[in-house]
């Protein structure tokens, strides 16, 4: 039972999906472990916390320079694995992470570099012909999101109050932006981009599917087969795209401006010759 | 020519606003910009909540040549919103990376510099900044395969946040003494870990630690540069002549873990330190 409370959603379902596939690494906060996804070999990764984290601030699952430069590595490995195969292994990245670790420890040796190696080497495994994809069944914030996950061909999440994405937590969010946490909820309410929860994410259109599992806190037998055949669709349809880009992600109904600008901007392109 | 009358002709960068540096940076006469304020590009999740608006929500898309070479430079407004990522400058910045590679895939060898000023997501519009810096972020690493990313950030903002991450994809990284760079503002790391780990207002100790000086002295950037447009193009247009690097910064992943192996993390490292445990591993064509 204690082990249970002690266990992330980001630990557990990567350990029910991969049927607890044994570690390839000796990390202890960067799980990577190989499990078949549609009776192929896939790789699995996925970040959680490390209490005796030797950089103090990246105890509680925080995605600090060790995690980061470890996510690197285990994406550029997965690639040189395939470098010659004609079909790339899928990548499944089981997303639940806090935030980026906050210390001056972090700023010092340049956390944002640790973070950049991870989020390129998912660029380049996608860019490769790499299936990723992210799935989200927990927190996936700010930086820890751009460095784990968000590079994904395809992003899947749970819809659940646990499950949420955000650029920054509310105390530091208001104090940026000058206002009260309450005043930071309010605005949250009416402006979707602003909200913390998956269901106003989800209007943004980055989502590929939100997934209604019973229990996504303690996942029984359906919850997981359900999760496992997103899983699998998403892997199917990113082997039918033409694209290997991030360009699913505009067609969403908050999105108009970002259309609107990449027209603009294609229409002027050549013209500006 | 004494040092004072260098200091006073000077043509500082800081000093311009955006669509001015990009000027500065571009060949004589071939500036041309792209989605510019007459489209009136206002951000409509800024209107929402009754907050200034600009018509190109602080973003400037320039396109010319740089020393003859077709160049696109993506240049961030410090003043406005200090710099931050919204919907819209996001999708001019990550909209003309992908147009930049595409020129590539068509034989036309399109190369980006930005100019980094800003405190990262824009937090009024939070998610979807944070889904246009992924998306930037992807741009970079599909452009730099074909020709050169330069990162400048010549201050005063710096470059933070998600922005941070975008800077450290790029091929190579130009910061000036003014900048700083870093991925959480020391104002959000004194929120989340307390004034004892970082004080907001110890000025001396952000840029210390943070600054284009020690940037590029422990090798997270490849140039300090004075505050001197001229100086600033000069450095820009060597680093295109070196081509796309062999490895980019952010593919080096076992020199940094190895680096950061030897770091002592029962302190808060000083200057030195930082110095120490880069200057052997990370720092080198190792």
């Amino acid at each position: 039972m204690m082990e249970q409370l002690q266990t992330t959603r980001g630990a557990m379902w990567l350990r029910l999906l991969t049927g607890s596939a044994p570690a390839l690494h000796d990390w202890p906060a960067v799980r990577v472990c190989d499990a078949p996804l549609a009776g192929q070999p896939a790789r699995w990764i996925a970040v959680v916390p490390d209490p005796d984290n030797r950089f103090p601030r990246a105890r509680n699952g925080e995605v600090g320079l060790v995690e980061g430069w470890q996510l690197a590595q285990a994406v550029q490995e997965t690639i040189a694995l395939d470098r010659d195969a004609p079909l790339k292994r899928p990548i499944v990245a089981v997303i639940d992470v806090p935030s980026q670790a906050y210390g001056r420890r972090e700023e010092a040796y340049g956390i944002h570099q640790a973070l950049a190696g991870a989020a390129g080497a998912y660029a380049q495994a996608r860019l490769a012909g790499h299936p990723v994809i992210g799935l989200v069944v927990g927190l996936a914030m700010s930086g820890a999101f751009l460095a784990h996950g968000y590079q994904a061909n395809r992003l899947i999440a749970l819809d659940d109050p646990g499950v949420m994405v955000h650029a920054m937590g509310k105390a530091s969010a208001a104090r940026v932006t000058l206002r009260t946490v309450e005043a930071l909820e309010g605005l949250a309410e009416r402006v979707p981009p602003m909200a913390y929860d998956i269901r106003n994410y989800a209007s943004l259109g980055l989502l590929w599917k939100v997934l209604q599992a019973a229990n996504p806190a303690q996942p029984d037998e359906q919850d997981l087969a359900l999760v496992y055949a997103a899983l699998e669709a998403a892997l199917a349809d990113i082997r039918d795209a033409p694209e290997h880009g991030l360009a699913g992600r505009l067609q969403g109904p908050h999105r108009a401006a970002s259309r609107r600008v990449r027209a603009l901007l294609e229409t002027q392109w050549e013209a500006a010759d | 020519m004494s040092d004072i009358d260098k200091f006073l002709k000077r043509d500082s960068f800081i000093e311009r606003n955006a669509r001015s540096r990009a000027q500065a940076l571009l060949d004589p006469g071939t500036f041309r910009e792209l989605a510019g304020p007459f489209e009136r590009l206002y951000s409509p999740w800024l209107a929402m909540q009754h907050l200034v608006t600009q018509a190109d929500d602080g973003v400037v898309v320039a396109k010319g040549l740089l020393d003859g070479a077709p160049t696109v430079v993506l240049a961030i407004e410090g003043g406005f919103q200090g710099g931050s990522m919204g919907e819209i400058g996001g999708a001019k910045i990550a909209g003309s990376l992908e147009l930049a590679a595409r020129d590539n895939r068509r034989g036309t060898p399109t190369q980006a510099v930005i100019l980094f000023e800003t405190g990262g997501v824009r937090l009024q519009e939070a998610n979807l900044g944070l889904a246009a810096i992924a998306e930037i972020q992807a741009a970079i690493v599909d452009l730099r395969r074909y020709r050169p990313v330069i990162g400048v950030s010549a201050g005063t903002v710096g470059c933070y946040g998600g922005m941070s991450i975008a800077a450290g994809l790029c091929s190579y990284l130009v910061l000036t003494r003014e900048a700083r760079l870093g991925l959480n503002g020391p104002q959000v790391i004194e929120q989340e870990a307390g004034v004892a780990e970082f004080d907001a207002r110890n000025r001396a100790l952000i840029w210390s630690l943070t600054g284009g000086e020690q940037r590029a002295a422990t090798g997270l950037a490849d140039a300090c540069v004075d505050d001197d447009s001229a100086a600033i193009r000069a450095t820009v247009t060597s680093l295109f002549a070196r081509g796309v690097p062999e490895r980019h910064r952010s593919e080096r992943a076992a020199e940094f873990l190895a680096a950061l192996a030897q770091a002592d993390t029962n302190v808060q490292p000083e200057v030195a330190d930082v110095r120490a445990v880069y200057t052997t591993t990370a720092k080198g064509e190792a």
